[in-house]
């Protein structure tokens, strides 16, 4: 494993240098603008905008972070062939995937968690106090970072393969599929065969169920997420993500770099 | 038969091109070849020959399609060898938000070293390539020159037996290539084996203990310079001084005159007939030496040759 940790580390120093972290600027400016505007615009309901904007902010900041990071760690490294001479060493395949892929989200844990003390204060700011059901936020926010670890290990899966455009669309393609995966279970109003319907519910189950990582309408409204959820959305994001990452060094193994 | 530091066996690598890629180029054909344990050995080749290939393979960057190698007795799949080889990547790339003395710890630390053991070498390998008073500039910030020596030294860093330099004196100036060269001369004196692929055919002929010609990705030649040249020796030339007024040799007729001094060349059987007329003359011969060609000369005639078969199967085949 140290391997593994040595590119991690430096994929997170890479992320820093390459001011990947200056996305939060953005956020924390959002925030003051949300928390100055909510005042003066909603009544009774200051919390639930400002909780509701800033974990859509999280989200879709991360997004685009794990997304378009996401291809660029191993199809950058190829373009660039900075990743000769780090594979004439004694390091496997294997462990540059997993240490690219922990050094990513490591950068998107420290993003996510800036961005969720930043959303704290904002709360704070109007409300002048914090309710105990602003902890809920938090269950939220961890969520959505299990959700980006799931979509950085697409991300890597498909940039082993494809060209990096290719690569970002299909993330892309499979997010929005992913949400709507449950969708394709419960499928009502529309006439099809027991075998057309078979095989929505087969690929629905294929999908990654990215609603698995949703909470944000209980959070918003102050109700909790019951620990059974959130382990639920653990496990399933572990074993998803393994698969994922498995897939991947596959493929990467054999892959005749330029 | 003893153990080689590089033992190649029928290595072949194609690629597929085209429409669904069905069609396929062969890049490397049936190389089979074999480098010594502490030789430094010179790959030479036109660009597209298959030099680089040959180094990706054995590195792993690339698979064979058919063939083996193997080095320090190691098969290249097996991880571990990295550990007792280096190699520099033709042009070099490196991550260029680091310093190079970050780059170097980064790397040292896939070796094992330890916190003191890291410092101290890259310390000792930034002083050797002349790159200790850049080390806390950022890799964005040097020059090719400067990026290739940084290559050398990570190349380098962890002591290892067998080197591999992919095109080492490519974008160096004159004093960038003296330093390579140093650097080569001294891991041959060290013990290590050298392996590195060149277009500059002098910087083979000074440092190769043997070179390897490949072209159109076939071994067309191997051998010490000196025995491939040897083939291919085309004279002797006489280099001679006459005092006075030249008399009727017939060599002069042959020769160019500097001064007093004449250099003529001649075929080798009528050498003996020559110097004996000049030792008639009372000549001062100054040197008698075998024409060869240069390395560059007997690469050229081995491309010429290649291209003249290439285009001869074309028409056969249209």
């Amino acid at each position: 494993m140290r391997n593994v940790q040595t590119v991690a580390a430096n994929t997170f120093r890479e992320a820093v240098r390459d001011r990947v972290l200056y996305n939060l600027v953005f956020f924390a400016l959002l925030m003051m603008g949300a928390a100055i505007l909510v005042g003066q615009i909603s009544i009774g309901i200051e919390r639930d905008v400002i909780v509701s904007l800033g974990l859509t902010a999280i989200s879709v900041i991360g997004i685009f972070i794990a997304i378009f990071l996401g291809v660029a760690l191993v199809s950058r490294e190829m373009d660039k062939r900075t990743l000769y001479a780090l594979l004439a060493k004694p390091v496997k395949r294997w462990e540059f995937l997993l240490g690219k892929f922990f050094g990513l989200v490591m950068t998107l844990t420290v993003n996510t968690a800036a961005m969720a003390a930043g959303l704290y204060i904002a709360l704070w700011s109007v409300n002048h106090a914090l309710l105990k059901s602003d902890t809920y936020v938090l269950v939220a926010v961890y969520l959505i970072l299990l959700k980006l670890a799931l979509i950085v290990a697409l991300a890597l899966l498909f940039s082993c393969f494809t060209t990096p455009f290719l690569a970002i669309l299909f993330t892309a393609g499979m997010y929005v599929a992913g949400l709507l995966a449950g969708d394709l279970r419960t499928v009502h109003g529309v006439e099809l065969d027991p075998g057309t319907l078979r095989l929505m519910r087969g690929i629905s189950y294929l999908l990654p169920n990215f609603e698995n990582f949703n909470v944000m309408g209980a959070v918003v409204h102050g109700r909790g997420v019951s620990a059974a959820i959130a382990w639920q959305a653990t496990l399933y994001a572990i074993l998803y993500i393994a698969i994922v990452l498995m897939g991947a060094a596959v493929v990467f193994s054999r892959r005749n770099l330029k | 038969m003893t153990q080689g530091a590089i033992e190649i066996e029928n290595l072949s690598k194609e690629y597929p091109y085209g429409f669904l890629n069905l069609k396929k180029k062969m890049s490397l054909e049936g190389l089979t070849m074999r480098v010594e344990d502490g030789e430094v050995f010179g790959f030479l080749g036109p660009n597209g020959a298959g030099k680089s290939t040959t180094i990706k393979l054995l590195m792993r960057l690339i698979f064979p399609s058919a063939g083996t190698a193997r080095i320090l007795g190691k098969s290249i799949d097996d991880v571990s060898m990295h550990g007792s080889i280096g190699y520099l990547p033709e042009q070099p790339y490196f991550y260029d938000y680091l310093t190079a003395h970050e780059m170097l710890d980064y790397f040292a630390r896939f070796h094992g070293l330890t916190a003191n053991d890291r410092s101290a070498r890259v310390a000792v390998m930034l002083k050797k390539v002349g790159l200790d008073t850049a080390k806390k500039i950022q890799l964005r910030k040097y020059s090719k020159g400067m990026l290739q020596r940084v290559g050398l030294a990570q190349a380098i860093l962890h002591d290892p037996q067998v080197v591999v330099l992919d095109e080492p004196m490519s974008g160096l100036d004159p004093l960038g290539r003296r330093e390579v060269r140093d650097i080569i001369l001294e891991l041959k004196r060290e013990g290590r084996t050298v392996l590195f692929s060149t277009h500059v055919l002098s910087d083979a002929e000074m440092l190769c203990d043997r070179v390897g010609v490949i072209v159109g990705g076939k071994l067309r030649g191997m051998g010490a310079p000196g025995e491939l040249l040897d083939m291919k020796a085309q004279g002797m030339e006489i280099l001679f001084e006459l005092s006075g007024v030249p008399g009727n040799l017939p060599l002069l007729t042959k020769a160019t005159r500097t001064g007093e001094r004449y250099r003529a060349q001649l075929p080798e059987t009528e050498l003996y007939e020559a110097l004996d007329a000049l030792k008639a003359a009372s000549a001062r011969i100054l040197l008698v030496t075998q024409i060869k060609p240069t390395l560059e000369e007997y690469f050229m005639h081995l491309v010429e040759a290649d291209r003249a078969q290439a285009s001869a199967v074309e028409v056969s085949g249209k």
